[in-house]
């Protein structure tokens, strides 16, 4: 049988794949340029049983989440940059309580109210560092209606497995263009939900690291009862400053993310003729198919160019930065604000090839050939 | 070399060219089989200001998902004339709402002029299809789509009440731009 396909916004893609992920709780407050993931759910989750509710504000709407989370479902919330903001403490709040959710950022200009209407690209150090404190952060950034379907999918998976909030980042440029969009058939992409536990409710202790670094999670409602806090806690979820239980809980948190076997489980990129490049443009967003059009025009001149395409933005894809350092004469970095991820690179590039930025800021996407320009500045 | 066309709808915020363009887009990918992306960009304003709508087609994955330079451009505003008939391709088209279009954009392409406004208010019979009227017009000038996807693809978007209208307004369009171009 043929697939059903549709014409659709980008938003619009990310609350099919929601629905495909098996959500089935939506707390908001609605903000341009994200709106229409909201629209969409809104009229979808209670033909579902699922619950919509569109909350005072960003802060509430997220407190929402989480709160619906820890009764077992799977849960959602959509903003952009301002709404963002406001949801960090409580995005902090999910991190330490390690109560998985999906966060949809849509990026416009800023800071503050900005630029509701035009693209930006300037809340992707955001997404890893918005709330304080050290803490792991997922965040994914898709590039097409098709991605954010997949990776929206995607967001939910690790947020299950990992037992963390997990964000989707994307400019407004992929948010509201529409593409062609084939719809997966229903058990095409997987579907991962949270362990539960395995012991009797008595026996139950919400951080138990004896099930590894990420522990069973029960739900409300259920039998089992433990409680919840923002503070540093012993397995059994109570408050404690026990050096100890701190340090082993702020270390196992960072680390079921950042070590080797987190990573493995969650980058993932896209190369585009990075075999043989002897300059590779690092784009992420709307940005890489700017990037794309430029590399081909390059390799047309003769020009030896690559794209390196993070899908995963956090964790950094460190080690294959690392080595296309060691590869290439120099990388490029465009992206719509005035230097963030390009950090990232020079971080783990180490010096050992030139990092040129292109920064635009103007609510305007970087064109092909303002990236060719850059490309042709390397000596 | 893949073949990318690029189409620009501009008026003013309401007038219904973001529709316009989703519709061709969706003639052309889904009822046509080819690769096409829409996008637009606006003011914060609901009503007014200028405002537009961008659609490419092409035979392979479209990259870049905005104009570069565009092979046609329809104005129906003065506002939207002079902010976005720039950019047009060397030999490409530009069609204008000559009622409201009065000081004509100049460059290396051709300019069309049609009364679209009036075409839709005066002869099919409501201002609010005059978005269809160009989109027929617009189509009957590119050939970006077929004649038939078009249809299909205006008659899928509108409610049953307004099937007919939106069929009288595409094939009115699309007809008076066949008598211009002759």
């Amino acid at each position: 049988m043929a697939k059903k396909v549709a014409l659709m916004q980008g938003n619009e893609a990310c609350a099919h794949g929601a629905l495909y992920a098996g959500c089935k709780f939506f707390g908001g407050y609605p903000i341009t340029p994200s709106t229409e993931v909201s629209e969409v759910l809104s009229k979808e989750l209670p033909k579902i049983g699922g619950k919509f509710i569109q909350m005072e504000d960003e802060i509430a709407a997220m407190a929402s989440v989480i709160g619906a989370s820890l009764t077992g479902d799977k849960c959602l919330t959509a903003s952009s940059g301002p709404g963002i903001s406001l949801k960090q403490e409580l995005i902090g709040y999910a991190c330490i309580a390690e109560v998985p959710c999906v966060i949809i950022s849509v990026m416009r200009g800023g800071p503050s109210t900005g630029m509701p209407t035009g693209p930006g690209q300037s809340d992707v150090m955001q997404a890893k560092w918005g709330t304080h404190g050290d803490h792991a952060a997922i965040a994914l950034a898709p590039a097409s209606v098709q991605e954010i379907f997949t990776e929206t999918v995607r967001a939910f998976n690790l947020a299950e497995k990992y037992r963390m909030p997990v964000q989707v980042v994307y400019d407004e440029i992929v948010g509201h263009m529409r593409e062609r969009i084939e719809f997966p058939e229903p058990g095409e992409i997987e579907v991962i939900d949270r362990a539960k536990p395995s012991v009797p409710p008595a026996q139950y202790k919400p951080y138990d690291t004896s099930f590894g670094d990420v522990p069973p999670l029960a739900a409300f409602g259920t039998e089992y009862r433990y409680h919840v806090t923002g503070l540093n806690k012993a397995p059994d979820g109570f408050p404690t400053t026990k050096a100890e239980y701190v340090d082993a809980e702020e270390r196992r948190q960072v680390r079921k993310v950042d070590g080797e076997v987190g990573r493995a489980g969650i980058e993932l990129n896209d190369e585009y003729l990075t075999d043989d490049a002897e300059i590779i443009i690092f784009a992420y967003g709307s940005t890489s198919r700017s990037a794309r059009y430029a590399v081909n025009e390059l390799r047309k001149e003769g020009m030896k160019v690559g794209l390196f395409r993070p899908i995963t933005l956090w964790p950094f894809p460190e080690k294959r930065i690392a080595a296309l350092g060691k590869q290439v004469k120099a990388i490029v970095v465009p992206e719509m604000n005035l230097g963030q991820m390009n950090l990232e690179v020079e971080r783990v590039v180490k010096g050992a090839c030139p990092v040129l930025h292109l920064g635009r800021v103007d609510g305007e996407p970087i064109n092909p050939g303002q990236i060719m320009d850059k490309v042709k500045e390397v000596k | 070399m893949s073949k990318r066309f690029e189409i620009r709808f501009s008026g003013a915020g309401g007038q219904g060219l973001i529709t316009a363009g989703i519709i061709l887009a969706e003639a052309a990918t889904i009822i046509e089989g080819k690769h096409a992306v829409q996008s637009q960009s606006y003011g914060p304003e609901a009503r007014g200001g200028a405002s537009k709508s961008e659609v490419i087609i092409s035979d392979s994955p479209i990259d870049y998902p905005k104009a570069t330079v565009v092979d046609a451009c329809l104005a129906m505003t003065q506002e939207s004339a002079d902010k976005y008939a720039n950019g047009i391709k060397k030999g490409g088209v530009l069609l204008i709402d000559s009622d409201f279009v009065k000081n004509e954009p100049k460059g290396d392409f051709k300019v069309y002029k049609m009364p679209i406004m009036r075409t839709a208010k005066d002869v099919v019979g409501r201002e609010i299809v005059a978005n269809v009227v160009a989109l027929g017009a617009m189509i009957a000038l590119t050939d970006a789509v077929s004649r038939e996807a078009g249809l299909k693809a205006v008659l899928s978007r509108v409610p049953e009440a307004f099937i007919e209208l939106n069929r009288k307004a595409y094939a009115q369009g699309f007809e008076d731009m066949k008598k211009i171009l002759g």
